[in-house]
C-alpha cells in the first residue's frame, strides 16, 4: 500500500500516484483493531449475538463472491446457491468418511472448484439472462441428484458427524472462528485478486470488453477463473455454513434466497465494490433483527429497496458515499494527485 | 404400454410448457428482456383467479374473462414504468430488477395467503377424460390446455406477421433506431409486447391453478421449464417452442416412469443436454445467442 511513485512534471511540480487519500497506515491498524476483537468476540459478547455474528460473515463470503462474478466480471448468476450447497454436502461427505468437519473445509472449498470447470463449458455458451437461469438449471440439478443419494441423506437430510468430541462451548467458539476466518480469507483474497493483473483485465472487460479482446486480453479464460474462484468461494459459506447448522437438508442449503440474499446485500451496498457487500450485509442484518417478529416482511422491504436501489442508484450505497466523500478504505485503483495536494493530505 | 401412456401425458404437458413459455419467449424476442419474476406472475394470476374473480361473480374455468384483461393492463403499466427504465440502464439491471420483483413477489403471497396450496375449481370437469384405449386415458383439461396453447402461438404469429401492430412490434426488435425514424413508437410497442406476454402467463397460471396445486413459492420452478422449453424449441422460434414444451414433458414423463424423484432431473439433463450440443435450440437461429 506504501507504493508511491513520484514523478516530476513540467509545469505543476511534482505529481504522485498512490493507491489510497488515507493513509495506508491509519487502514491499516484500523484493520489490526478489527481483526483483534473480532477475533476475541466470542469470548465476550453474548451467544445470540456469536450467533447473528457468524450468519453475517456467511453472508459476507456469498455476497462478496456474488459481487466479484456479477459486479466485476459481469456475470449475474443465480445458480451460486447450488456451490452453497455442494460445500455444505462435501463437508458432510468427507465428516462421514472421518475426517474431522473442520479440515473438511478446505477438501469442500476445491471440490467445488473442481466442479465448478466443467460446469463453466455448458452455462459460457449462454450469455446475460440465459446465462443466468442455466446456472439455476444447474443448482436446482444438483440438489435434485444430492437428494437422491442414500448416503448423504437423501431428501430428509443428515446430521453432521465429528462434532459429538467438542462441548458446546467449544464447537460454538471453532465454528465462529472458522467462519470468521474464512470471511477474512475470501474478502483479503478478493482485494488482492482485483489489486492483480487479473483484476485489470476485468476493469477493461467492464469498460469495453471489445476494446480489450483486441488488446489482447484473455477475457474468457479469466471469466472462467473468476466463476471458479466464485464456486469455491460460496462452496466454502456452504462448509462452514454446514458446521454452523449442523443438520443438513438440501432444501436448506439449496435454497434460493441464498442467491437473492447475496444478489440484494451486493446491490444495496454497491456493486463493484469490496466494501458495498460488507456494508450491504450489515444492512441487512440489522433489517432483519428488527423486523424479526414480522416474518418475511424483511425480505420484501430489502427486495424492494433493492429494486430502488439497481434503478436509480446503481452504484449503491457505498458508491454514494464515495462519490460524496471521495474515500475507499479498500482501494484497487490508482490516483493521481498534483503535489500540492499532496502536501495538504500529508499536513 | 405404459411406455406409451408416458410419452402421451408428457406430450399433454408439454402443451402447457409452451403456454407458459410462449410469455417469456416474446419477451426475451422484442425487448431482450428475460423476465425472471414470469413463474410468479402466473403465481399471482392464480391468486387472482382464485380469490378475486369469484368477487366480480366469474368463477373457476370462467375467471380468465377477468384475470387475462387484467394482466395485459399490469403487464403494460410495468413495462411502461419499472421495465422501461431498467431497459433504459442496460440488460443487467433488467436481470437484477426482475429477480428482486420475483423475490418480494413470492414472499408478499406467503406473507397475504400463507404457504397453503390453492387451486382453481371447475367442479366435475377435472376428473372427465378420453378414454382411448383399456389403459391410455386423455384428460380433458389437459387436452383442452394443449389446444389453448396451439391456438394461442398460432394467433401470436398471424398477429406478429400480419397486422401492423404485429410487423412494428417486429420491425423494433430487429433495428429499433430504423423502426423509430420510420415513425414507430417502441415504447409503446414494447408496452403492447409486454402486455400479450402478461396476457398469456395469465391464462398459463390459470390452467395451472385448474391442473394441479399452486403455492406462492410454485413460480421458481415454473420459471425453469418455461425457459427449458424455450431454450430446448430454439431461442425465437414460435413453434419451436410447442415442440420444446412436448419434448420437455416427454423427458419429464420418462424419467418419472423410471423413478418418480428423476421427473424434473431428467428434463433438466435434456435441457443440459441440448445446450451442450446444439445450445441455439432444436429450431433456432444461431445469432440469437449473442
Amino acid at each position: 500500500m506504501s507504493k508511491v511513485k513520484s514523478l516530476q512534471h513540467r509545469s505543476t511540480g511534482s505529481i504522485t500516484v498512490r493507491r489510497s487519500r488515507i493513509s495506508p497506515l491509519i487502514t491499516l491498524s484500523g484493520a489490526v483493531v478489527l481483526v483483534a476483537f473480532l477475533s476475541w468476540a466470542p469470548w465476550i459478547l453474548p451467544a445470540a449475538t456469536v450467533s447473528i455474528f457468524m450468519n453475517f460473515f456467511i453472508l459476507v463470503i456469498m455476497a462478496t463472491m456474488w459481487n466479484l462474478l456479477a459486479g466485476y466480471a459481469g456475470m449475474v448468476s443465480i445458480g451460486q446457491q447450488g456451490f452453497v450447497g455442494l460445500g455444505a454436502y462435501a463437508t458432510l461427505y468427507f465428516a462421514i468418511k472421518g475426517v474431522n468437519p473442520f479440515v473438511a473445509i478446505p477438501l469442500a472449498i476445491l471440490a467445488c472448484g473442481a466442479i465448478a470447470l466443467p460446469v463453466t463449458f455448458l452455462v459460457f455458451r449462454l450469455r446475460g439472462g440465459y446465462f443466468s437461469v442455466a446456472t439455476w438449471v444447474i443448482a436446482d440439478s444438483a440438489m435434485l441428484i444430492i437428494g437422491s443419494i442414500a448416503l448423504l441423506g437423501g431428501g430428509t437430510g443428515h446430521y453432521l458427524p465429528g462434532l459429538t468430541n467438542l462441548s458446546p462451548d467449544q464447537l460454538n467458539h471453532y465454528t465462529y472462528l472458522a467462519t470468521w476466518v474464512v470471511a477474512l480469507l475470501v474478502v483479503v483474497a478478493t482485494y488482492l485478486l482485483l489489486r492483480s493483473r487479473m483484476g485489470l483485465v476485468l476493469a477493461s472487460v467492464r469498460d469495453n470488453e471489445v476494446a480489450s479482446r483486441s488488446a489482447g486480453a484473455k477475457v474468457t479464460s479469466t471469466r472462467r477463473m473468476v466463476y471458479i474462484i466464485a464456486a469455491a468461494g460460496c462452496g466454502a459459506a456452504g462448509a462452514v455454513l454446514a458446521i454452523s447448522q449442523p443438520f443438513i437438508q438440501p432444501g436448506n442449503e439449496f435454497n434460493l434466497q441464498w442467491a437473492a440474499e447475496m444478489l440484494f446485500v451486493s446491490m444495496i451496498g454497491g456493486l463493484g465494490t469490496i466494501e458495498g457487500p460488507i456494508l450491504g450485509s450489515i444492512i441487512f442484518f440489522v433489517l432483519q433483527q428488527l423486523l424479526q417478529n414480522w416474518g418475511a416482511w424483511y425480505l420484501i422491504i430489502f427486495g424492494t429497496v433493492a429494486v430502488v436501489v439497481a434503478i436509480w442508484q446503481p452504484r449503491g450505497i457505498w458508491g454514494l458515499l464515495r462519490d460524496r466523500f471521495n474515500f475507499e478504505l479498500l482501494p484497487v485503483g490508482y490516483r493521481v494527485v498534483a503535489g500540492k495536494e499532496v502536501a495538504d493530505e500529508a499536513a | 404400454m405404459s411406455w406409451v401412456n408416458a410419452l402421451v401425458q408428457g406430450a399433454m404437458i408439454g402443451g402447457f410448457y409452451a403456454l407458459f413459455a410462449c410469455g417469456l419467449s416474446l419477451m426475451f424476442g422484442v425487448m431482450k428482456v428475460i423476465n425472471l419474476a414470469h413463474g410468479d406472475m402466473a403465481v399471482v394470476a392464480g391468486y387472482t383467479a382464485v380469490f378475486l374473480a369469484p368477487k366480480l361473480h366469474v368463477a373457476g374455468v370462467w375467471s380468465f374473462i377477468v384475470v387475462v384483461p387484467l394482466f395485459a393492463l399490469v403487464g403494460y403499466v410495468l413495462q411502461r414504468t419499472l421495465l422501461q427504465k431498467s431497459i433504459d440502464r442496460d440488460p443487467f439491471t433488467t436481470l437484477l430488477v426482475t429477480f428482486g420483483l420475483s423475490v418480494v413477489i413470492e414472499n408478499l403471497l406467503l406473507q397475504i395467503y400463507s404457504a397453503n396450496g390453492q387451486s382453481v375449481n371447475i367442479g366435475s370437469l377435472i376428473s372427465k377424460s378420453w378414454q382411448v384405449s383399456s389403459t391410455l386415458y386423455i384428460s380433458y383439461v389437459s387436452l383442452v390446455v394443449l389446444a389453448v396453447a396451439v391456438l394461442m402461438l398460432g394467433a401470436l404469429q398471424l398477429f406478429l406477421s400480419k397486422t401492423g401492430t404485429g410487423r412494428q412490434i417486429r420491425a423494433v426488435s430487429d433495428d429499433r433506431e430504423a423502426a423509430q425514424l420510420c415513425g414507430a413508437n417502441y415504447r409503446h410497442l414494447f408496452g403492447v409486447a409486454a402486455a400479450i406476454a402478461f396476457g398469456t402467463v395469465a391464462l398459463a397460471g390459470i390452467s395451472f391453478g385448474i391442473m394441479t396445486q399452486f403455492a406462492p413459492t410454485s413460480g421458481g420452478v415454473n420459471l425453469l421449464f418455461a425457459f427449458e422449453t424455450v431454450v430446448i424449441g430454439g431461442i425465437g422460434s414460435v413453434w419451436g417452442t410447442l415442440i420444446g414444451g412436448i419434448l420437455l414433458g416427454m423427458a419429464q414423463q420418462i424419467g418419472a416412469h423410471i423413478n418418480p424423484a428423476y421427473q424434473i432431473l431428467a428434463g433438466n439433463a435434456l435441457f443440459l443436454l441440448v445446450l451442450a450440443v446444439r445450445p441455439q435450440g432444436l429450431f433456432g437461429k444461431k445469432t440469437a445467442l449473442s
